[in-house]
Protein backbone atom coordinates (compact mmCIF):
# COMPACT_ATOMS: atom_id res chain seq x y z
CA UNK A 1 0.00 0.00 0.00
CA UNK A 2 0.85 3.65 -0.95
CA UNK A 3 -0.39 6.79 0.08
CA UNK A 4 -0.82 9.25 -2.37
CA UNK A 5 -2.88 12.41 -2.36
CA UNK A 6 -6.18 12.70 -4.22
CA UNK A 7 -4.74 14.74 -7.06
CA UNK A 8 -2.25 12.51 -7.56
CA UNK A 9 -4.71 9.02 -7.51
CA UNK A 10 -6.27 10.75 -10.23
CA UNK A 11 -4.18 11.47 -12.02
CA UNK A 12 -2.90 7.90 -12.23
CA UNK A 13 -5.97 7.45 -14.27
CA UNK A 14 -6.25 7.99 -18.03
CA UNK A 15 -9.29 8.95 -19.82
CA UNK A 16 -11.12 5.56 -21.56
CA UNK A 17 -11.12 4.43 -18.05
CA UNK A 18 -12.93 1.39 -16.94
CA UNK A 19 -13.79 2.25 -12.63
CA UNK A 20 -15.54 0.21 -10.10
CA UNK A 21 -17.42 2.54 -7.71
CA UNK A 22 -18.85 1.57 -4.65
CA UNK A 23 -21.70 3.17 -3.44
CA UNK A 24 -25.34 2.65 -3.07
CA UNK A 25 -27.25 6.13 -3.63
CA UNK A 26 -23.54 7.72 -2.89
CA UNK A 27 -23.90 6.25 0.20
CA UNK A 28 -20.23 4.64 0.39
CA UNK A 29 -18.91 6.59 -2.53
CA UNK A 30 -15.35 8.18 -2.78
CA UNK A 31 -16.90 11.66 -2.94
CA UNK A 32 -13.04 13.42 -3.60
CA UNK A 33 -12.19 11.45 -5.92
CA UNK A 34 -15.66 12.09 -7.88
CA UNK A 35 -14.82 16.02 -7.09
CA UNK A 36 -11.31 15.28 -8.36
CA UNK A 37 -12.15 13.35 -11.19
CA UNK A 38 -14.71 16.24 -12.46
CA UNK A 39 -11.71 18.65 -11.98
CA UNK A 40 -9.30 16.58 -13.99
CA UNK A 41 -12.04 16.32 -16.63
CA UNK A 42 -11.31 12.61 -16.72
CA UNK A 43 -13.46 11.37 -20.13
CA UNK A 44 -15.09 8.74 -21.63
CA UNK A 45 -15.44 6.54 -18.74
CA UNK A 46 -16.89 3.17 -18.25
CA UNK A 47 -18.86 2.91 -14.86
CA UNK A 48 -19.41 -0.14 -13.18
CA UNK A 49 -21.69 0.83 -9.51
CA UNK A 50 -24.74 0.19 -8.50
CA UNK A 51 -26.53 3.49 -9.51
CA UNK A 52 -25.97 6.63 -10.33
CA UNK A 53 -26.96 8.38 -7.24
CA UNK A 54 -28.47 11.57 -8.36
CA UNK A 55 -27.53 15.15 -9.95
CA UNK A 56 -24.84 16.94 -7.36
CA UNK A 57 -24.28 14.13 -5.33
CA UNK A 58 -21.61 10.65 -5.80
CA UNK A 59 -21.43 9.52 -9.13
CA UNK A 60 -23.93 11.40 -10.39
CA UNK A 61 -21.64 14.25 -10.25
CA UNK A 62 -19.27 12.27 -12.93
CA UNK A 63 -23.13 12.19 -15.23
CA UNK A 64 -23.18 16.09 -14.75
CA UNK A 65 -19.93 16.59 -16.00
CA UNK A 66 -20.53 14.62 -19.10
CA UNK A 67 -17.81 12.34 -17.90
CA UNK A 68 -19.77 8.62 -18.39
CA UNK A 69 -19.69 7.14 -21.87
CA UNK A 70 -21.17 4.29 -20.63
CA UNK A 71 -22.75 2.50 -17.21
CA UNK A 72 -23.29 -0.67 -16.00
CA UNK A 73 -25.12 -0.38 -13.26
CA UNK A 74 -28.33 -1.93 -11.70
CA UNK A 75 -30.78 1.09 -10.84
CA UNK A 76 -30.84 4.66 -12.80
CA UNK A 77 -34.44 5.68 -11.97
CA UNK A 78 -33.29 8.48 -9.15
CA UNK A 79 -31.06 10.54 -11.27
CA UNK A 80 -33.16 12.04 -14.35
CA UNK A 81 -29.64 12.93 -15.98
CA UNK A 82 -28.54 9.71 -16.81
CA UNK A 83 -31.75 8.83 -18.32
CA UNK A 84 -31.71 12.33 -20.53
CA UNK A 85 -28.05 11.08 -21.54
CA UNK A 86 -29.05 7.77 -22.22
CA UNK A 87 -32.11 8.53 -24.09
CA UNK A 88 -30.10 10.92 -26.25
CA UNK A 89 -27.55 8.80 -27.22
CA UNK A 90 -24.85 10.00 -25.50
CA UNK A 91 -24.30 6.88 -22.64
CA UNK A 92 -24.69 3.63 -23.12
CA UNK A 93 -26.24 1.51 -20.09
CA UNK A 94 -26.19 -1.66 -19.13
CA UNK A 95 -28.98 -2.37 -16.55
CA UNK A 96 -27.97 -5.46 -14.38
CA UNK A 97 -30.34 -7.16 -11.57
CA UNK A 98 -28.83 -6.40 -8.25
CA UNK A 99 -27.62 -9.71 -7.09
CA UNK A 100 -26.29 -10.46 -10.60
CA UNK A 101 -24.13 -7.32 -10.51
CA UNK A 102 -22.79 -7.94 -7.35
CA UNK A 103 -22.60 -11.45 -8.04
CA UNK A 104 -20.21 -10.78 -11.46
CA UNK A 105 -18.04 -8.39 -9.43
CA UNK A 106 -17.79 -10.94 -7.10
CA UNK A 107 -16.75 -13.62 -9.04
CA UNK A 108 -14.12 -11.15 -10.99
CA UNK A 109 -11.97 -10.49 -8.13
CA UNK A 110 -12.32 -14.16 -6.81
CA UNK A 111 -10.74 -16.04 -9.76
CA UNK A 112 -14.37 -17.26 -10.96
CA UNK A 113 -15.26 -16.73 -14.83
CA UNK A 114 -18.74 -15.66 -13.73
CA UNK A 115 -22.20 -17.64 -12.18
CA UNK A 116 -25.04 -19.47 -12.57
CA UNK A 117 -28.10 -17.62 -11.09
CA UNK A 118 -32.23 -17.91 -11.57
CA UNK A 119 -32.42 -14.06 -11.54
CA UNK A 120 -33.63 -13.03 -14.98
CA UNK A 121 -34.72 -16.50 -16.62
CA UNK A 122 -37.45 -15.63 -18.93
CA UNK A 123 -37.27 -12.33 -18.85
CA UNK A 124 -35.34 -9.30 -21.18
CA UNK A 125 -32.29 -10.43 -19.06
CA UNK A 126 -31.87 -13.28 -20.52
CA UNK A 127 -31.44 -12.34 -24.06
CA UNK A 128 -28.00 -13.08 -25.74
CA UNK A 129 -26.84 -15.31 -22.18
CA UNK A 130 -26.24 -19.43 -22.52
CA UNK A 131 -29.07 -21.24 -20.18
CA UNK A 132 -27.58 -23.89 -18.08
CA UNK A 133 -29.54 -26.42 -16.51
CA UNK A 134 -28.42 -27.97 -13.24
CA UNK A 135 -30.15 -30.58 -11.37
CA UNK A 136 -33.09 -29.67 -13.43
CA UNK A 137 -33.57 -26.19 -12.68
CA UNK A 138 -32.49 -23.24 -15.18
CA UNK A 139 -30.02 -20.52 -14.55
CA UNK A 140 -28.16 -17.33 -16.66
CA UNK A 141 -24.65 -17.66 -17.02
CA UNK A 142 -23.62 -14.65 -15.89
CA UNK A 143 -19.56 -13.28 -16.62
CA UNK A 144 -17.19 -11.95 -14.55
CA UNK A 145 -16.63 -8.28 -14.34
CA UNK A 146 -12.97 -6.67 -14.09
CA UNK A 147 -12.31 -2.93 -13.89
CA UNK A 148 -8.92 -0.77 -14.17
CA UNK A 149 -9.45 0.81 -10.91
CA UNK A 150 -11.74 -0.13 -7.88
CA UNK A 151 -12.44 3.31 -6.42
CA UNK A 152 -13.49 2.39 -2.70
CA UNK A 153 -14.50 4.50 0.24
CA UNK A 154 -14.28 2.76 3.60
CA UNK A 155 -14.93 4.17 7.43
CA UNK A 156 -10.79 3.45 8.74
CA UNK A 157 -7.87 2.64 7.52
CA UNK A 158 -4.95 1.56 9.52
CA UNK A 159 -1.35 2.82 8.50
CA UNK A 160 -0.87 -0.42 6.86
CA UNK A 161 -3.97 -0.32 4.88
CA UNK A 162 -6.48 -2.49 6.96
CA UNK A 163 -10.41 -1.38 5.71
CA UNK A 164 -13.29 -1.23 8.22
CA UNK A 165 -16.70 0.39 6.80
CA UNK A 166 -19.37 1.32 8.65
CA UNK A 167 -23.23 0.28 8.22
CA UNK A 168 -25.16 0.95 4.81
CA UNK A 169 -21.68 2.59 3.86
CA UNK A 170 -20.18 -1.08 2.91
CA UNK A 171 -22.66 -2.23 0.26
CA UNK A 172 -20.38 -2.91 -3.35
CA UNK A 173 -17.27 -1.24 -1.45
CA UNK A 174 -15.35 -4.74 -0.41
CA UNK A 175 -16.71 -6.92 -3.53
CA UNK A 176 -15.08 -4.34 -5.55
CA UNK A 177 -11.73 -4.06 -3.50
CA UNK A 178 -10.80 -7.32 -5.42
CA UNK A 179 -12.19 -6.96 -8.42
CA UNK A 180 -9.77 -4.30 -10.25
CA UNK A 181 -6.40 -3.76 -11.40
CA UNK A 182 -5.34 -0.79 -8.88
CA UNK A 183 -7.80 -0.25 -5.86
CA UNK A 184 -7.99 3.40 -4.59
CA UNK A 185 -9.18 3.98 -0.96
CA UNK A 186 -10.71 7.20 0.74
CA UNK A 187 -11.37 6.86 4.16
CA UNK A 188 -12.98 8.91 7.19
CA UNK A 189 -10.36 8.46 9.43
CA UNK A 190 -6.59 6.86 9.09
CA UNK A 191 -5.64 5.28 12.62
CA UNK A 192 -2.70 3.11 13.84
CA UNK A 193 -1.97 -0.60 13.08
CA UNK A 194 -4.15 -2.65 16.01
CA UNK A 195 -6.89 -0.11 16.46
CA UNK A 196 -8.76 -2.29 14.35
CA UNK A 197 -8.54 -5.68 15.65
CA UNK A 198 -8.27 -8.73 13.10
CA UNK A 199 -11.81 -9.98 13.72
CA UNK A 200 -13.10 -6.43 12.44
CA UNK A 201 -10.88 -5.99 9.38
CA UNK A 202 -12.97 -6.35 6.32
CA UNK A 203 -10.50 -5.87 3.56
CA UNK A 204 -7.36 -6.76 4.52
CA UNK A 205 -4.38 -4.39 3.46
CA UNK A 206 -2.81 -6.40 0.92
CA UNK A 207 -6.14 -5.54 -1.61
CA UNK A 208 -5.51 -1.64 -1.15
CA UNK A 209 -3.00 -0.16 -3.52
CA UNK A 210 -3.19 2.97 -2.94
CA UNK A 211 -4.91 5.11 0.35
CA UNK A 212 -5.30 8.86 -0.27
CA UNK A 213 -4.21 11.15 2.26
CA UNK A 214 -6.63 13.72 4.33
CA UNK A 215 -6.27 17.37 3.20
CA UNK B 1 -59.36 5.21 4.85
CA UNK B 2 -57.12 5.86 1.52
CA UNK B 3 -56.06 3.02 -0.90
CA UNK B 4 -52.26 3.21 0.28
CA UNK B 5 -53.25 2.66 3.90
CA UNK B 6 -55.91 -0.55 3.34
CA UNK B 7 -53.34 -2.06 0.87
CA UNK B 8 -50.32 -1.85 3.84
CA UNK B 9 -52.99 -2.69 6.87
CA UNK B 10 -53.68 -5.80 5.19
CA UNK B 11 -50.31 -6.72 4.19
CA UNK B 12 -49.75 -6.03 7.64
CA UNK B 13 -51.64 -9.05 8.52
CA UNK B 14 -49.40 -11.32 6.60
CA UNK B 15 -46.28 -10.94 9.23
CA UNK B 16 -45.38 -13.34 11.69
CA UNK B 17 -43.25 -13.20 14.59
CA UNK B 18 -39.23 -13.95 13.53
CA UNK B 19 -39.65 -13.31 9.82
CA UNK B 20 -37.04 -11.85 7.65
CA UNK B 21 -39.04 -9.16 5.58
CA UNK B 22 -37.67 -7.12 2.59
CA UNK B 23 -39.88 -4.26 1.62
CA UNK B 24 -39.98 -2.26 -1.45
CA UNK B 25 -40.18 1.51 -1.83
CA UNK B 26 -43.72 3.22 -1.92
CA UNK B 27 -46.49 1.67 -0.21
CA UNK B 28 -44.89 -1.65 1.08
CA UNK B 29 -42.90 0.81 3.17
CA UNK B 30 -46.01 1.81 4.66
CA UNK B 31 -46.87 -1.75 5.64
CA UNK B 32 -44.20 -1.64 8.75
CA UNK B 33 -46.00 1.35 10.28
CA UNK B 34 -49.12 -1.20 10.88
CA UNK B 35 -46.82 -3.94 12.22
CA UNK B 36 -49.04 -5.92 15.01
CA UNK B 37 -48.18 -5.31 18.59
CA UNK B 38 -45.62 -7.79 20.07
CA UNK B 39 -44.68 -9.07 16.66
CA UNK B 40 -40.88 -9.26 16.47
CA UNK B 41 -40.35 -8.95 12.51
CA UNK B 42 -36.69 -8.34 11.19
CA UNK B 43 -36.85 -6.17 8.10
CA UNK B 44 -34.11 -5.85 5.62
CA UNK B 45 -33.00 -3.25 3.51
CA UNK B 46 -31.18 -4.48 0.12
CA UNK B 47 -28.41 -2.01 0.92
CA UNK B 48 -26.89 -4.00 3.58
CA UNK B 49 -28.97 -4.04 7.01
CA UNK B 50 -31.21 -6.28 8.86
CA UNK B 51 -33.49 -4.74 11.59
CA UNK B 52 -34.01 -1.39 9.57
CA UNK B 53 -36.21 1.33 11.53
CA UNK B 54 -38.23 3.93 11.33
CA UNK B 55 -37.15 7.36 9.58
CA UNK B 56 -34.27 8.80 11.57
CA UNK B 57 -35.79 11.95 13.55
CA UNK B 58 -34.45 15.35 12.14
CA UNK B 59 -31.82 16.42 13.42
CA UNK B 60 -30.51 12.75 14.29
CA UNK B 61 -29.97 11.39 11.11
CA UNK B 62 -26.77 8.87 10.15
CA UNK B 63 -25.55 9.72 6.69
CA UNK B 64 -24.25 5.89 6.46
CA UNK B 65 -27.35 4.75 7.73
CA UNK B 66 -30.11 4.49 5.14
CA UNK B 67 -32.38 2.14 3.37
CA UNK B 68 -32.26 1.02 0.06
CA UNK B 69 -34.52 4.46 -1.30
CA UNK B 70 -31.25 6.41 0.17
CA UNK B 71 -33.67 7.71 2.90
CA UNK B 72 -31.83 8.08 6.33
CA UNK B 73 -33.42 5.47 8.70
CA UNK B 74 -32.87 3.83 12.22
CA UNK B 75 -31.39 0.32 13.25
CA UNK B 76 -32.82 -1.07 15.70
CA UNK B 77 -31.47 -3.16 18.83
CA UNK B 78 -29.78 -6.55 17.31
CA UNK B 79 -29.41 -5.06 13.84
CA UNK B 80 -26.75 -5.82 11.38
CA UNK B 81 -24.96 -4.95 8.62
CA UNK B 82 -23.50 -6.45 5.84
CA UNK B 83 -21.97 -6.17 1.92
CA UNK B 84 -23.91 -6.78 -1.20
CA UNK B 85 -22.92 -9.91 -1.97
CA UNK B 86 -24.58 -11.17 1.58
CA UNK B 87 -27.22 -8.96 0.78
CA UNK B 88 -28.33 -10.62 -2.37
CA UNK B 89 -27.26 -14.39 -0.88
CA UNK B 90 -29.92 -13.67 2.00
CA UNK B 91 -32.33 -12.77 -0.85
CA UNK B 92 -31.75 -15.56 -3.59
CA UNK B 93 -30.60 -18.15 -1.08
CA UNK B 94 -34.33 -18.53 0.06
CA UNK B 95 -33.42 -16.33 3.48
CA UNK B 96 -36.15 -13.63 3.20
CA UNK B 97 -39.10 -15.26 4.18
CA UNK B 98 -41.51 -12.62 2.36
CA UNK B 99 -41.07 -10.06 0.20
CA UNK B 100 -43.96 -6.64 -0.37
CA UNK B 101 -42.88 -4.71 -3.97
CA UNK B 102 -45.51 -2.87 -6.00
CA UNK B 103 -46.35 -3.45 -9.08
CA UNK B 104 -47.40 -2.11 -12.70
CA UNK B 105 -48.98 -5.54 -14.24
CA UNK B 106 -49.89 -8.83 -12.59
CA UNK B 107 -50.90 -11.28 -14.75
CA UNK B 108 -54.04 -14.56 -14.45
CA UNK B 109 -50.83 -16.75 -13.24
CA UNK B 110 -49.12 -14.76 -11.23
CA UNK B 111 -46.64 -13.18 -13.07
CA UNK B 112 -45.55 -9.52 -12.13
CA UNK B 113 -44.52 -6.96 -14.00
CA UNK B 114 -42.68 -3.94 -12.15
CA UNK B 115 -39.71 -2.83 -13.81
CA UNK B 116 -40.17 -0.53 -16.93
CA UNK B 117 -42.30 0.76 -19.46
CA UNK B 118 -40.24 0.42 -23.03
CA UNK B 119 -40.19 3.99 -24.61
CA UNK B 120 -41.31 6.00 -21.39
CA UNK B 121 -39.79 4.40 -18.14
CA UNK B 122 -36.80 2.57 -18.01
CA UNK B 123 -35.39 2.92 -14.18
CA UNK B 124 -33.65 -0.59 -13.82
CA UNK B 125 -34.64 -3.52 -12.17
CA UNK B 126 -32.40 -2.61 -9.02
CA UNK B 127 -33.29 -5.66 -6.40
CA UNK B 128 -36.38 -6.53 -7.62
CA UNK B 129 -36.01 -9.40 -10.01
CA UNK B 130 -33.37 -11.07 -7.63
CA UNK B 131 -36.61 -10.67 -4.71
CA UNK B 132 -39.13 -11.90 -7.17
CA UNK B 133 -37.05 -14.98 -7.69
CA UNK B 134 -35.46 -15.76 -4.52
CA UNK B 135 -38.10 -14.88 -1.67
CA UNK B 136 -39.41 -17.18 0.02
CA UNK B 137 -43.47 -15.22 -0.64
CA UNK B 138 -43.98 -12.93 -2.93
CA UNK B 139 -46.59 -10.02 -2.32
CA UNK B 140 -47.67 -7.07 -4.61
CA UNK B 141 -49.16 -4.09 -3.36
CA UNK B 142 -50.72 -1.72 -5.63
CA UNK B 143 -54.00 0.13 -7.15
CA UNK B 144 -56.02 -1.92 -8.69
CA UNK B 145 -56.54 0.38 -11.53
CA UNK B 146 -54.57 2.99 -13.26
CA UNK B 147 -56.00 5.64 -14.99
CA UNK B 148 -59.53 3.54 -15.00
CA UNK B 149 -57.50 0.77 -16.81
CA UNK B 150 -57.22 -3.24 -15.40
CA UNK B 151 -53.94 -3.58 -13.92
CA UNK B 152 -54.72 -7.79 -13.42
CA UNK B 153 -54.31 -8.60 -17.03
CA UNK B 154 -54.85 -12.02 -18.42
CA UNK B 155 -51.33 -11.52 -19.62
CA UNK B 156 -48.59 -8.81 -18.88
CA UNK B 157 -47.87 -6.59 -22.01
CA UNK B 158 -45.17 -5.06 -20.15
CA UNK B 159 -41.37 -7.46 -19.12
CA UNK B 160 -41.90 -9.77 -17.06
CA UNK B 161 -39.51 -9.22 -13.62
CA UNK B 162 -39.59 -12.75 -13.54
CA UNK B 163 -40.82 -15.79 -14.70
CA UNK B 164 -41.76 -17.08 -10.77
CA UNK B 165 -45.42 -16.33 -9.74
CA UNK B 166 -46.25 -14.46 -6.87
CA UNK B 167 -48.14 -15.67 -3.99
CA UNK B 168 -51.21 -12.49 -3.49
CA UNK B 169 -51.97 -9.46 -4.45
CA UNK B 170 -53.64 -7.13 -1.97
CA UNK B 171 -54.89 -4.12 -3.83
CA UNK B 172 -57.69 -1.02 -2.80
CA UNK B 173 -60.14 -3.45 -4.14
CA UNK B 174 -59.05 -6.65 -3.52
CA UNK B 175 -57.10 -9.88 -1.97
CA UNK B 176 -56.14 -12.19 -4.93
CA UNK B 177 -53.60 -15.32 -5.18
CA UNK B 178 -53.12 -17.76 -7.48
CA UNK B 179 -54.29 -21.40 -6.11
CA UNK B 180 -53.08 -24.04 -9.14
CA UNK B 181 -51.99 -20.84 -10.86
CA UNK B 182 -55.07 -19.26 -11.39
CA UNK B 183 -55.73 -15.42 -10.17
CA UNK B 184 -58.48 -16.76 -7.57
CA UNK B 185 -60.44 -14.08 -6.04
CA UNK B 186 -59.64 -14.28 -1.72
CA UNK B 187 -61.17 -11.32 -0.33
CA UNK B 188 -63.01 -8.12 -1.39
CA UNK B 189 -62.38 -4.45 0.36
CA UNK B 190 -64.64 -2.56 2.51
CA UNK B 191 -67.50 -1.87 0.06
CA UNK B 192 -66.83 -3.64 -2.79
CA UNK B 193 -68.32 -6.11 -3.92
CA UNK B 194 -67.55 -8.93 -6.47
CA UNK B 195 -69.11 -7.52 -9.49
CA UNK B 196 -66.77 -4.14 -8.64
CA UNK B 197 -63.68 -6.40 -8.75
CA UNK B 198 -64.63 -8.75 -11.77
CA UNK B 199 -65.44 -5.59 -13.47
CA UNK B 200 -61.70 -3.57 -12.66
CA UNK B 201 -59.74 -7.08 -13.83
CA UNK B 202 -59.02 -7.85 -17.48
CA UNK B 203 -58.15 -11.12 -15.91
CA UNK B 204 -60.79 -13.68 -15.83
CA UNK B 205 -61.10 -14.15 -11.65
CA UNK B 206 -61.87 -17.97 -9.87
CA UNK B 207 -64.40 -16.61 -7.76
CA UNK B 208 -65.39 -19.21 -4.58
CA UNK B 209 -69.13 -19.60 -3.26
CA UNK B 210 -68.28 -17.38 -0.61
CA UNK B 211 -65.82 -14.29 -0.86
CA UNK B 212 -65.12 -12.71 2.67
CA UNK B 213 -64.61 -8.95 3.02
CA UNK B 214 -60.25 -8.19 3.87
CA UNK B 215 -60.03 -7.12 7.94
CA UNK B 216 -57.87 -4.20 7.75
Amino acid sequence: MKTVSVQDAVAMIPDGATLMIGGFMAVGTPERLMDELVRQDKRNLTVIANDTAKPGLGIGKLVDAGLVSRTIASHIGLNPETQRQMIAGKMAVDLVPQGTLVERVRAGGCGLGGVLTPTGVGTLVEEGKQKIEVDGKSYLLETALHADFALIHAFLADYSGNLSYVLTARNFNPVMAMAASTTIVTVDHIVPVGLIAPDHVVTPAPLVDFLVTKG
Amino acid sequence: MDAQTIIAKRIARELQSGMLVNLGIGIPTLVANYLPDGLNVFFQSENGLIGTGQMAEEGMEQPFLTDAGGRPVTALPGASTFDSAMSFGLIRGGHVDMTVLGGLQVDAKGHLANWMIPGKMVPGMGGAMDLVTGARRVIVAMQHTAKGKPKILEKCTLPLTSIRPVDLVVTDMAVIAFPNGRATLMETAPGVSVTDVIANSEAELVVPNSVPEMKV
